[in-house]
C-alpha cells in the first residue's frame, strides 16, 4: 500500500471523517435544492448558531467521557443567566465582568452539587441530575421571583458580543467558542487530569489502582460541566437579549445530547474527542439552519434530533463491537 | 494473609439471621407509609380539605395517569431497565387519537390506533435496548425527543378538542364514589402486583434484574421479557395519555412535559432500587398516595408551582440515597 492509500485508509477509519463527510454531502443536497444555503449570510447565520451548543457540549463531553450523563445542564444554564441578568438590572454599578464571573461560579457550583451528590452516594448520575433538572429550574422561578429580566437590562456590550467581530467578520461569541473547544482539546490531550478522564471512564474499576482519585476527578467534571453550561447561560443573554425563567434552557440538555453523540463520544466512556464534537456540533447547526430554508416546518427539529440520537447510538454500537471483534481476533493470532 | 482473611470470612458466611422486627420493619416500604402518614397528618392541619377522603380522591385525578405509569415503570427498574420516554409516548399516543379522530374516523377506532402506537412505541424501545443491546437510559433520552417531535409534527402548536361529550370528563365519572381513573390504578396494581408476587414470570423480573447473566444462565427468557416489559409501557403510557385527553377534553403536543420526572420519582420513593432486583408495586401504590398529598398539599398551602419543582427535584435524590441506605444496611 503506497503512503498515500495508507494516509487516506486512516483518515477515512476514523469516526471524524464520517461526520465531516455528512457535512459535506449535507452542504451540497441542501445547497442544491436552495441555493441560498451555501451564501455567507447563510454561514453567518449557522456560525451564531454553534457557540450556545458547542460551549455546552464541550462539558457535556467530559461527562459522557468519564461515564457519566449530566442531564441538568439546561436547568444550570437558565439559573446562570438569570443570576447574570438580575445582577445587570438590580445592581448596575458593578461592572458586568463582576455579573459574568459570578454567573459562572453560580453555575461552577451547580454542577459541583451534582458530582458531589453523585460520588458521595454512588448513585446514578442520570437520576441525580433528572432530579437537579427539576430542583435547579425551581430555584431559577425563586430568586427571579418569576419574573422575566427584560432586554432593557441586558447590557449593550455584551449583546454587541454576538454582533460585532474583531476579524473577517467572525462574532465574538464564536471565537470564545473555539477558544474554549481549544482549551478543552489541550486540557483532555495534554493535561495529566485530563488523560485521567479518559481512564476513569474507560474502566472505572481498574483506574483507581491506577492512582487515580476517582471522587476528586468525578466532582471536577461535573464541576466544569458547570461552569460551562453557566458560561452557556452568559452568552444566550448575549444573543437572545433576554432571560426567561420559564423558556431559556429548557430542553436544551437533549440538544447538547445530540450533538455530542453525533460528534462520537460513546456513551460507554472513555472514547470522545473535541474534533469530533466540534464536527457534531456544526452538524446540528447546519441542520437546524437548513429546515427553515428547505421550508420545512420547524417541528421536525426535534424529530431529527431524537432520530439522530438514536442512529449515533446505534452506530457506536457497531464501531465498539467491530473492535472488539477485531481486538478478538488479533489476540488469538498472537 | 490471603487465607487467613478467608478462613475468617468463611466462619462469617452464616451471619446471624436479622431479628424479625428489623426484617419487617427496615425496608422501603415502611418508609413510604410512614412519610404517607406524616404527609397526611401535616395536610390536614393545614387544610380541614384533607380529612376529606372525596378531596384527596378528587385532587389524585391529576396525578394518577402518571401512578399508572410509574406502576409499570416499577417492573422495568425491577428488571434492570429504565424508560424515560412514557411522558412523551403519552403525548405522541393522545395526538395520534386527536389527530385521527378529527380527520373523521370513529373515536372508538381511533382509541385502538392510539393503543397500537403504543404498542409500536414500546416494541422500538424495546427492539433497541434487547436487540440492539443499548444501554436503555439513554436510548430512551433519545426516544423521548423523537417522539415528542413526532407529537409536535402531529399536533402542531394548536391543541385538538371537541371530542363527543361521552368522552370527556372521565376522572367526574363516579363508580361507588370513586373516580374511574382511581379505579384503572387500583385494579392495575392488583393485577400488576399478583404477577410480579405469584407468578413464574414476576419471580424471573426479579431474578433479570439481580443478575442478567445468571438468569441466562438459568434458562430465563431475558430478552422476551425485557422486550415485553417495554411494549407494557407503551400501552400504559397510552392509557395514561387517553385518560388525559378525557380528563383535559383536549390534546396538544406537550401533554405531560416533564411527566418522567414525576413517574420515576414515585417508583424511587416506593423504594423500588435503582440498579434493579428490589422493589414491590405496594411500594409505587403507595408512593403515588404520598405525591398526591404533597402536591396539592402545597398547592393548598399556597406554595407556587415553581417551588414545588424543588421539592419535587429534591424528594427524588433523597429517596434514592435513604433506599439505597436501606439496601446497603440489609444486604447480607
Amino acid at each position: 500500500m503506497s503512503l498515500i492509500t495508507k494516509f487516506l485508509s486512516t483518515l477515512l477509519h476514523r469516526r471524524e471523517a464520517g461526520i465531516a463527510v455528512m457535512i459535506v454531502l449535507l452542504a451540497l443536497v441542501v445547497g442544491a435544492i436552495q441555493p441560498r444555503f451555501l451564501t455567507l449570510e447563510t454561514l453567518r447565520i449557522i456560525a451564531l448558531a454553534i457557540p450556545l451548543i458547542l460551549i455546552a457540549a464541550m462539558g457535556q463531553m467530559m461527562v459522557l467521557v468519564a461515564r457519566h450523563v449530566d442531564l441538568s445542564i439546561g436547568s444550570i444554564l437558565a439559573f446562570s443567566s438569570i443570576i447574570a441578568g438580575i445582577m445587570f438590572r438590580d445592581l448596575p454599578e458593578v461592572p458586568i465582568i463582576i455579573s459574568i464571573i459570578a454567573a459562572i461560579a453560580c453555575g461552577a457550583a451547580l454542577g459541583f452539587v451534582n458530582g458531589v451528590i453523585v460520588t458521595l452516594f454512588k448513585l446514578p448520575s442520570i437520576i441525580v441530575t433528572l432530579g437537579t433538572l427539576s430542583l435547579y429550574r425551581g430555584l431559577v422561578f425563586l430568586v427571579s421571583g418569576a419574573r422575566q429580566v427584560d432586554p432593557q437590562y441586558i447590557p449593550r456590550s455584551l449583546i454587541e458580543m454576538s454582533q460585532t467581530s474583531p476579524i473577517f467578520g467572525i462574532p465574538w461569541i464564536v471565537i470564545l467558542a473555539f477558544v474554549i473547544a481549544l482549551l478543552t482539546y489541550f486540557f483532555l490531550d495534554h493535561v495529566r487530569l485530563g488523560r485521567q478522564i479518559y481512564a476513569l471512564g474507560s474502566n472505572p474499576v481498574a483506574a483507581p489502582l491506577r492512582g487515580i482519585k476517582v471522587v476528586p476527578l468525578t466532582i471536577l467534571v461535573f464541576t466544569m460541566s458547570g461552569a460551562l453550561a453557566g458560561l452557556t447561560g452568559i452568552i444566550y443573554a448575549s444573543r437572545f437579549g433576554y432571560v426567561n425563567p420559564g423558556i431559556t434552557g429548557v430542553g436544551f440538555e437533549f440538544t447538547v445530547i445530540a450533538a455530542v453523540v453525533i460528534g462520537g463520544v460513546s456513551i460507554n466512556g472513555g472514547v470522545g474527542t473535541v474534533l469530533g464534537t466540534v464536527l457534531g456540533v456544526i452538524l446540528l447547526g447546519m441542520v437546524n439552519v437548513a429546515l427553515p430554508l428547505l421550508g420545512v416546518s420547524a417541528f421536525w427539529q426535534d424529530v431529527i434530533y431524537g432520530a439522530v440520537i438514536v442512529i449515533a447510538l446505534l452506530i457506536d454500537k457497531s464501531v465498539r463491537d467491530r473492535s472488539a471483534r477485531a481486538l478478538a481476533a488479533a489476540r488469538s493470532a498472537a | 494473609m490471603t487465607t487467613r482473611t478467608e478462613t475468617v470470612k468463611h466462619t462469617r458466611d452464616s451471619a446471624d439471621a436479622r431479628p424479625m422486627w428489623q426484617v419487617v420493619l427496615v425496608r422501603p416500604e415502611v418508609m413510604t407509609f410512614a412519610l404517607l402518614v406524616g404527609a397526611f397528618i401535616i395536610a390536614s392541619n393545614l387544610s380541614p380539605f384533607f380529612s376529606d377522603a372525596q378531596f384527596i380522591l378528587e385532587s389524585s385525578t391529576y396525578y394518577v395517569e402518571y401512578s399508572i405509569i410509574a406502576l409499570v415503570l416499577t417492573l422495568v427498574i425491577i428488571s434492570g431497565e429504565i424508560d424515560l420516554s412514557p411522558a412523551a409516548m403519552m403525548a405522541l399516543s393522545a395526538c395520534v387519537f386527536a389527530a385521527l379522530y378529527q380527520a373523521g374516523l370513529p373515536i372508538g377506532l381511533a382509541m385502538i390506533a392510539s393503543l397500537a402506537t403504543g404498542v409500536l412505541m414500546g416494541l422500538f424501545n424495546g427492539i433497541l435496548v434487547v436487540v440492539f443491546k443499548l444501554p436503555s437510559i439513554i436510548v430512551t433520552i433519545g426516544t423521548l425527543t423523537l417522539y415528542r417531535g413526532l407529537a409536535q409534527v402531529l399536533a402542531g402548536d394548536r391543541s385538538i378538542g371537541k371530542f363527543p361529550q361521552w368522552f370527556n370528563g372521565i376522572d367526574y365519572r363516579l363508580i361507588l364514589d370513586v373516580p374511574v381513573p382511581v379505579i384503572v390504578f387500583v385494579i392495575i396494581s392488583i393485577v400488576l402486583a399478583a404477577i410480579l408476587g405469584t407468578t413464574v414470570v414476576g419471580r424471573q423480573i426479579y431474578q433479570v434484574g439481580t443478575s442478567e447473566i445468571a438468569s441466562i444462565h438459568a434458562g430465563i427468557r431475558v430478552r422476551r421479557i425485557k422486550l415485553g416489559l417495554f411494549v407494557a409501557m407503551g400501552v400504559a403510557s397510552s392509557i395514561g395519555g387517553l385518560l388525559t385527553a378525557s380528563r383535559l377534553a383536549s390534546v396538544r403536543y406537550d401533554m405531560a412535559t416533564g411527566g418522567e420526572l414525576q413517574m420515576v420519582l414515585m417508583v424511587m420513593l416506593g423504594g423500588t432500587y435503582i440498579f434493579g432486583g428490589r422493589g414491590s408495586i405496594l411500594g409505587t401504590f403507595l408512593a403515588s398516595w404520598l405525591l398526591v398529598i404533597i402536591a396539592t398539599g402545597m398547592t393548598v398551602a399556597n406554595i407556587a408551582i415553581t417551588a414545588q419543582l424543588i421539592v419535587m427535584g429534591a424528594l427524588l435524590i433523597i429517596s434514592i440515597i435513604a433506599t439505597n441506605a436501606i439496601y446497603a444496611r440489609t444486604q447480607r
